[in-house]
């Protein structure tokens, strides 16, 4: 090679760089720049016939108040994301210390989140099941019979046992991310603590929850914006049928089965900004705390 | 650390029984399950199977849950989009990692704008560009969303590249290696590590993913694992004990690689959290 080093610096960031950073403009930041065009619009979703109506879809979103209504869904599966991400911490505390088997608790308890996601809430689907599912079956067999429910077929119920699947799903991760970040703690922290007398729960109170702060809010904004993306598991479950229709199925639905491509784009952008609204908050929390 | 009392471990213990009891429960129930019968399944409840060697439901599954078409098809596309998404994530590193440029800044923004972004809401947007690419419904809509690289990646490879000495490089120069010679003999070799982790945690998400090859491949050819059993369960709902030895079959590629790999897995899963 006697091409200098100058001209093959250009060679390389321009052949490095192009094909990765077509395809990011080409499916993550078009799609994300079209959305905002397309939710200014009236569009069936097939050719290029899209009609200028302004901020009518946007009127529309705030007008009709069973798209909003939909976060109510929501909720339950930030509910749940909270109640995980302390059964999580907790779990994470007793394995991070001298615990034997620890290790294998690790993996037991983490191997839900490899399982494969629709198989997950196919197997749900079984174990709910009114009749056989094998929750009211060995509710029966230790003689609960008063405990048996429809899981699914009760609207009072099925929110909680579709947030439940996510929890079971998601737990094991936020434990061992919380485990992660337990072990960057210094030793010497705790053993210092010890001498000048402090208890177990002194140093929790002051040495582990300070240090696992940025982890912790971390996780709380993940929980709170997967909440709001909440999809997958209605979805396979019942399509979002007998009230369990989240405002991310309601937005699919909009575009994919009534074919209200504007509208639905409109329904996007604002879950965007409310994702982003957040995101922006825990940064500004975050910096605010670093200084 | 002082030693810690014997009830507050009989109650550590007892409270991680429990844990995996709940975890175990729902996967026990399906493993039973796999195995009986129809009628034996209704009747026989929660108890072990009478013959672990029936293998009915599992022929069952494969023949008319297309399974055997749906592991073919994920198996092509992970094999593409890996292999395309390693070269693609390594180069990018090695650009960002080692020269300085006016346009660095700018493009990691660029790659975390994108991670902000909902995926699942840009779908409709997506869907347009696929659709005038002419790959809609061909097993190239999802390879080609799959295989940019992700923010996460980038971090993850970014953080190894500085970790890779200069003077690797530097007395590649003197013996006049090319940039590109330093980036296949030195960079891609080193970065090992992370593409083993990495590659570990993206088949295991393209393998669950089920909203892309929905959305995107509708034929009945391009069935994938998750697209198949989706469409499976849905006539034959009643089948509880046919739907059990899929689910089975289905979860079993992703415990082994867990069991067998936990190490880079747990190693990605902490990486990633930190950034």
């Amino acid at each position: 090679m006697n091409i200098s080093y100058k001209v093959q610096r250009y060679i390389i960031l321009f052949g490095f760089l192009t094909v990765p950073l077509v395809l990011l403009c080409m499916f993550s930041l078009y799609p994300a720049v079209s959305l905002f065009y397309f939710s200014f619009t009236e569009w069936d979703g097939l050719g290029f016939d899209q009609k200028w109506v302004g901020l009518a879809n946007y009127k529309e979103i705030f007008m009709r108040p069973e798209i909003f209504g939909a976060f109510k869904n929501n909720l339950y599966y930030f509910v749940g994301g909270i109640l995980q991400t302390a059964i999580a911490l907790y779990f994470a505390i007793i394995l991070n210390g001298r615990l034997r088997g620890r290790y294998a608790f690790r993996v037991l308890l983490f191997l839900p989140y490899v399982l494969h996601s629709v198989a997950t809430v196919i197997m749900f689907k079984n174990l709910y099941h009114a009749e056989y599912g094998s929750i009211n079956v060995f509710l029966g067999a230790i003689g609960l019979e008063s405990w048996q429910q429809m899981w699914l077929g009760n609207p009072k119920l099925v929110n909680y046992s579709l947030a439940f699947i996510s929890m079971w799903k998601y737990f094991g991760l936020s434990m061992v991310i919380f485990i992660g970040a337990l072990q960057s703690i210094p030793r010497d922290l705790y053993e210092a603590s010890t001498i000048d007398g402090a208890s177990s729960w002194q140093s929790f109170r002051f040495i582990t929850l300070p240090s696992l702060r940025r982890v912790i809010e971390l996780m709380l904004v993940l929980t709170l914006t997967g909440a709001l993306e909440a999809f997958d598991i209605p979805f396979i479950m019942m399509l979002g049928a007998n009230g369990t229709s989240t405002f991310v199925i309601q937005t699919v639905d909009m575009a994919f089965h009534f074919e209200k491509f504007g509208l639905a784009s409109a329904m996007a952008v604002v879950l965007l900004f409310i994702v982003i609204f957040f995101i922006f908050i825990q940064r500004k929390v975050l910096f605010r705390e670093g200084n | 650390m002082g030693k810690t009392p014997g009830y507050v471990r009989a109650l550590q213990y007892s409270t991680l029984a429990f844990a995996v009891i709940i975890v175990f429960f729902p996967i026990y129930s399906i493993f039973v399950g796999a195995f009986k019968s129809k009628v034996e399944f209704y009747q026989s409840g929660l108890s072990l199977p009478e013959n672990f060697f029936n293998f009915d439901n599992f022929k069952r599954v494969f023949k008319v849950g297309k399974l055997g078409l749906g592991f073919q098809n994920i198996s092509i596309i992970l094999a593409v989009t890996l292999t395309g998404n390693v070269i693609i994530g390594t180069m990018v590193a090695y650009a960002l990692g080692r020269f300085d440029f006016a346009l660095k800044k700018p493009i990691m923004a660029l790659y975390l704008i994108a991670q902000i972004i909902p995926l699942v809401t840009t779908q409709v947007a997506t869907f347009s560009v696929i659709k005038a690419l002419g790959v809609y419904n061909t097993i190239k809509a999802p390879m080609l969303l799959y295989l940019g690289a992700d923010v996460l990646q980038i971090v993850i490879y970014l953080q190894f590249v500085a970790s890779i000495p200069k003077d690797l490089d530097e007395n590649a120069m003197v013996e006049g290696a090319s940039f590109f010679k330093i980036y296949r003999s030195i960079i891609f070799p080193l970065l090992g590590p992370a593409t083993a982790t990495l590659i570990i945690l993206k088949t295991i998400s393209i393998y669950n993913d089920f909203y892309t090859p929905y959305l995107y491949m509708p034929s009945q050819k391009l069935k994938v694992v998750s697209t198949a059993i989706y469409s499976f369960v849905g006539p034959n709902a009643a089948q509880l004990n046919v739907i059990s030895a899929g689910i089975l079959i289905i979860f079993i590629p992703t415990v082994v690689i867990f069991l067998l790999l936990q190490r880079y897995i747990f190693a990605g899963v902490t990486n990633g959290a930190v950034k």
